[in-house]
């Protein structure tokens, strides 16, 4: 075996730091950029250096790899439109995962072909590493369909599931303490086969708005089998890095899943006990107050104080740009207006930031659930476009609601509550509003961008 | 000192590291940091060069050039989407309103 030159070592310490830093500067509004970009020099960096590590062969082939990667990867990432970021953070995990899960396949063929005595430990990382990445890989595949609408949002239960799920996990067990005793490379293949199962089986059962921890949970597990597989290739870098992933996305996933207030167990077994499946999912045909797109732009004009909640719909509709400009009229009307941002709006916690900053929608306007919920009771309007989980009183009175206990935009308490909605359909969590039918509460049907434009209209001719 | 004790010492400490560089982040900047982690956890492709470059079969260096590949999307692709992400938190200046449908009036 030959050693890792000095030099390269201490490159790998190098990007190492700029691991740290870059996560460090991601946690600040102002430096979160810069850190980012610092991050990337750090990868860029290592990814040169590892070639004089050691002698490698097949280098045509190596580099065309990487090139035909990189440009995967750059077409994605420009052409994702944001409403569906999360998905794609979704898919770039799991391909993270795969990988790591084939590098440690790869290395067990090739501890094996040496045919030297392995340590234990060595074997015990490479299981792991082996197993967690096929699980990373196959849950964040089921999270992609999920957020693609390739497959239902909802939780997928079937009778067998606990049953199968905890046989899976046995099973896997049972294969990774015979890989460590006795490795062959059937035995892995065998585990990275069960890791897939694992995977789908800990996902499906995860329900809409709860997808988004769960991108972060395997976040954290590709982390760590990365961090693994560092071990087993003797590289410091992927440890180090491995493992602040696994850190940070842990502490991250349970800061989210708080969030929501919810625990992280109870979002991934939550479907399991049974009983979260409130609503059928279907639109509902209870009467509603239906006003048209005239009648809310006088109720608009002629109020003091509005509060918008946005969601997903607004985003999806592309009407983040014909709010802004609304509530640009409004405020040339002496109207006081905010944004009652909920931590987990749009897909993912931060995501509807993202979405309106896209939109110019100045910073200062966006109001935290925190800042704003105590505000709701002396607004004349709440405005809720496209969002319907996030101000949905179930959360605080239903405890069989699969949202029971997730803090909630005191959006109820507002003297008026319009709803722009494309359809009666239920929210991403599948749970009917009791809000809609309240008396104070008025819809205004259609596709947001082409109602707000005409509320917009409306009120400028006022 | 013991080598495996020495993996240990740097795997608990990047623990702790992981965790205290991220404990004040606002919620804002969950998706970004999610995001910014994810790519990084994309340098898996130094490992996924390492054995395909070593590949005696065929076998081993196809499935190698695949966890290459995955590897380079996981790791070029995260940092570029966040990039875009936190471009649009920086891009507040004056950028022109946007046309809209019901402009019109």
């Amino acid at each position: 075996m030959t050693t890792t030159p000095v030099w390269v070592q201490l490159t790998y310490l190098a990007a190492a730091v700029c691991f740290i830093l870059a996560l460090k500067g991601l946690s600040g509004p102002k430096t979160a950029r810069r850190g980012n970009q610092l991050g990337a020099v750090g990868a860029a960096v290592a990814t040169v250096v590892v070639f004089f590590q050691k002698d490698l062969d097949h280098l045509p082939l190596i580099i065309a790899a990487i090139v035909a990667g990189t440009v995967l990867g750059v077409v994605g990432a420009y052409k994702v439109q944001m409403t569906q970021m999360p998905q794609l953070v979704a898919l770039f995990n799991g391909v993270g995962g795969g990988a790591a899960a084939l590098v440690a396949l790869l290395e067990l063929d090739e501890i094996l072909s040496h045919g030297a005595e392995v340590s234990t430990v060595i074997m015990i990382a490479t299981v792991f590493t082996i197993f967690v990445g096929t699980v990373s890989f196959a849950g964040s595949m089921i999270t992609f369909s999920k957020l693609q609408e390739l497959m239902t949002t909802r939780p997928v239960v079937f009778a067998g599931l606990p049953v199968a799920f905890g046989g899976s996990i046995v099973a896997s067990l049972v294969v990774a303490v015979f890989g460590v005793n006795d490795p062959s490379l059937f035995l892995g293949i065998v585990l990275a086969l069960l890791g897939l199962v694992v995977g789908v089986l800990l996902v499906l059962p995860v329900g809409g708005a709860d997808v988004p921890i769960v991108i972060s949970l395997l976040n954290a597990f590709t982390g760590l089998s990365v961090a693994a597989g560092g071990y087993v290739l003797s590289n410091t870098l992927l440890v180090v890095a491995g493992t602040l992933v696994g850190a940070s996305g842990t502490m991250l996933t349970i800061a989210m899943a708080k969030g929501m207030g919810r625990s992280v167990t109870n979002t991934l077994f939550g479907a399991l006990k049974g009983g979260s499946t409130l609503g059928a999912g279907v639109a509902s045909d209870r009467p509603v107050k239906s006003v048209s797109p005239e009648d809310v732009g006088i109720m608009l004009a002629y109020a003091n104080r509005v509060i918008i909640v946005p969601g997903y719909g607004l985003a999806v509709a592309q009407a983040q740009h014909t709010l802004r400009e609304l509530v640009e009229v409004l405020q040339s009307r002496d109207i006081e207006v905010d944004y009652a941002i909920h931590p987990v709006a749009g897909r993912m916690p931060g995501h509807m930031n993202v979405l309106l900053a896209e939109a110019q929608v100045p910073y200062e306007q966006l109001k935290e659930m925190n800042d704003i919920n105590s505000e709701f009771k002396n607004a004349d309007v709440a405005l809720v476009v496209g969002a319907n989980d996030v101000v949905n009183p179930a959360a605080r009175t239903t405890p069989s609601a699969p949202i029971y206990g997730m803090p909630i935009l005191n959006a109820d308490e507002a003297r008026q509550v319009v709803f722009m909605k494309r359809s009666m359909r239920p929210g991403f969590a599948g749970i009917e509003n009791e809000l809609l039918f309240d008396p104070k509460t008025t819809l205004l049907f259609g596709d947001a961008k082409e109602t707000m434009g005409k509320v917009l209209n409306a009120v400028k001719s006022l | 000192m013991n080598e495996s004790i020495v993996w240990l010492t740097i795997f608990v400490l990047s623990i702790f590291v992981g965790t205290e560089v991220v404990s004040k982040v606002s919620s804002t900047l969950h998706t970004p940091l999610m995001s910014g982690a994810n790519a990084i956890h994309g340098i898996i492709l130094i490992g996924a060069i390492l054995v395909a470059g070593s590949a005696e079969s065929t076998g081993v260096l196809i499935v190698g050039l695949i966890a290459t590949v995955l590897g380079a999307v996981n790791l070029v692709g995260g940092f570029v989407v966040t990039d875009r992400m936190l471009e649009m938190f920086s891009a507040r200046k004056k950028a022109k309103p946007t046309k809209t449908d019901g402009d019109a009036a």
